[in-house]
């Protein structure tokens, strides 16, 4: 396969775990009749052993995950991010999280990645949905190949986590498989100016904001926030005290994301001026990803606006 | 020899009901309706049918159960104590601040596999643990109390689906049909007749017992699976509050904690010989 061919996160993260299922047979794949949308045919077709297909049931999907991570299997189940972060939500905090098994839950085609397909197809609140319950780690890769180190961490990793990925192919952030720690953010690009905050798909147009920027001799710190929760309060705190201001940037509702989280560190630690970029309180417009993202101002320019402007100001 | 053991375990149903009463005397919280009609079901699982053993309560060949009608905690309580899995002293922190024994069970508590409260999640776990038994070839077997007011959550029907797909004949579902839940009968809440052409419909093999009969009960938990490939479904028709005449088959008392009076006369009547 060309270096130049671009993947979706999903097909990169089912590849994975699919050669570490091979010599892992405690790894079960489950899937609510999603096994396209989450490229794990592969699952279906040569490790049947070791694949569920429960059918368009999300809430018995999760919590049959639950049952076998309590006789010591390793799930992961796959489903559209809109309706295994809501449908299921109850199994989610109850049956995962409360019991506290090692269930990782794979949100395929997240965001509005779906765009045209509408608010049913968008999940825009499952951060916000995820991270208020208790023993829950969130999980958004930015690339291809932040998502082949994320699957082998998740593999040993033992307890809940959600990832939420989108459905598109995606351009590179890191040219390799880079450093990743669960709860550690990633310093892309360093500098005194501001500080520009991502997480998942979008954080490919932070780091080409900050590129912008310098054009214009503007010196950006880009954090790529992979682990909303626990989320790193230190990388924060320094770069507020660094930069004095903060824009983050999200693929979800304003209410409840990244920006709320940060917003919650600084707010308590270390206030400083905040711009909190995403989709705005409705159910929105319709389009492809891309046109979606352009019209709420989530690009590399609309994020340089903001700066400039609040630089200015 | 089966007569001696019915004996046995009528007494042994009658000690844990005495507790009960107690358990939510002193919490002043509870659900003794619940908890009293299913406790011949759960006396009969735990001192005859459940291959389980309190010094080794994480086994992983131990048959599983799972309360899925959580609220029914006391009696399932009551026996993990007389078990042995937890301190009978601890029955006394009942509902009290930051005890592990709360109001529905949790998987803190030894011998308990899955946190249950909120109805409807009990029958997917188990079809989970039922998988997973069949993917390690281990023999154990799932048991799964139902209440009859949750068969209308519609996730149990999900599980119910996929208990029959992939031909869990490990699964064994209970439903304590007492005909009442917190609102009323269960037909005028929400009809579940017919309930056994229901889950037959969906694959499984149904039997209807009387669930304060130890001798029937014992039949048909003890032949499990009643046909191979098949998830087996027991309808076990019970009485709410069973056991003391002035409460049975109230709605009223679905959670009410007995007044002091009440109470002297409970333990009166579970007293009684015979």
């Amino acid at each position: 396969m060309g270096q130049n061919v671009l993947l979706p996160c999903r097909r990169v993260f089912s590849d994975t775990l699919f050669e570490l299922a091979k010599e892992d047979k405690d790894i079960v794949v489950l899937t609510s009749d999603s096994r396209g949308s989450a490229s794990v045919e592969n699952f279906a077709e040569y490790l049947p052993e070791q694949f569920i297909e429960v059918g368009i049931a999300e809430q018995n999907l999760v919590s049959i995950a639950s049952g076998l991570a309590g006789c010591g299997k390793k799930p992961f189940v796959f489903s559209p991010a809109c309706f295994l972060s809501a449908r299921s939500l109850e199994q989610i905090k109850i049956d995962v999280a409360y019991t506290n098994r090692n269930v990782k839950l794979i949100g395929v085609s997240g965001g509005v990645s779906y765009g045209p397909l509408g608010s049913t197809h968008h999940s825009l609140e499952d951060i916000a949905f995820m991270r208020a319950i208790p023993n829950m780690t969130v999980i958004l890769p930015s690339d291809t190949n932040q998502t082949r180190v994320l699957v082998k961490k998740l593999v040993s990793y033992t307890g809940p986590v959600y990832v939420r990925m989108g459905r598109n192919p995606v351009e590179n952030v890191y040219q390799s498989e880079a450093p990743f720690e669960i709860g550690k953010g990633n310093i892309l690009l360093d500098g005194d100016d501001v500080t520009i905050i991502a997480t998942g798909e979008v954080v490919k147009m932070a780091y080409d904001a900050g590129m912008l920027l310098k054009e214009k001799g503007i010196y950006a710190r880009v954090i790529d926030m992979h682990t909303v929760k626990p989320v790193d309060e230190e990388i924060i705190i320094e770069s507020a005290k660094k930069t004095g201001f903060i824009i983050t940037v999200e693929e979800h509702n304003i209410k409840g994301g990244l920006g709320s989280v940060v917003a919650e560190v600084i707010v308590q630690k270390f206030p400083v001026k905040m711009v909190i970029l995403g989709i705005p309180d409705q159910f929105a417009i319709t389009g492809t990803q891309k046109e979606i993202l352009r019209y709420y101002g989530i690009t590399p320019e609309g994020i340089c606006d903001i700066v400039l402007k609040e630089l200015k100001g | 020899m089966e007569e001696e053991e019915v004996r046995y375990l009528e007494s042994k149903a009658k000690e844990i009901r005495r507790t009960i009463v107690e358990m939510i005397y002193n919490a002043k919280s509870g659900h003794i309706g619940g908890a009293l009609s299913s406790v011949d079901i759960l006396v009969t699982l735990f001192y005859k049918v459940l291959r389980i053993d309190p010094k080794n309560p994480a086994s992983p060949d131990r048959d599983r159960f799972i309360l899925s009608k959580g609220h029914s905690v006391e009696g399932y309580y009551a026996i993990l104590a007389d078990l042995g899995f937890i301190n009978r002293e601890e029955l006394k922190t009942y509902c009290r601040f930051n005890s592990r024994l709360t109001g529905h069970p949790t998987v803190k508590v030894p011998g308990v596999e899955a946190n249950t409260g909120s109805l409807g999640h009990g029958l997917s776990i188990g079809v989970g643990m039922a998988l997973a038994g069949k993917m390690d070839k281990r023999n154990y077997r799932v048991y799964v109390l139902m209440g009859d007011g949750e068969q209308a959550e519609g996730s149990v029907w999900e599980a119910g689906m996929s208990a029959s797909h992939y031909k869990l004949d490990n699964i064994i579902g209970i439903i304590d049909r007492n005909r009442l839940q917190i609102g009323g009968s269960t037909e005028s809440v929400m009809s579940l007749e017919s309930l056994s052409a229901k889950w037959s419909a969906f694959g499984w093999e149904v039997k209807e017992v009387d669930g304060h009969s130890f001798k029937e009960l014992i039949d048909v938990l003890g032949n499990t699976p009643l046909t191979l490939n098949k998830p087996t479904l027991i309808i076990a028709h019970t009485i709410k509050g069973k056991g003391i005449s002035f409460i049975e088959n109230r709605a009223e008392w679905h959670h009410r904690v007995p007044t002091d009076e009440e109470f002297i006369k409970m333990m009166e009547e579970l007293t009684q010989e015979g």
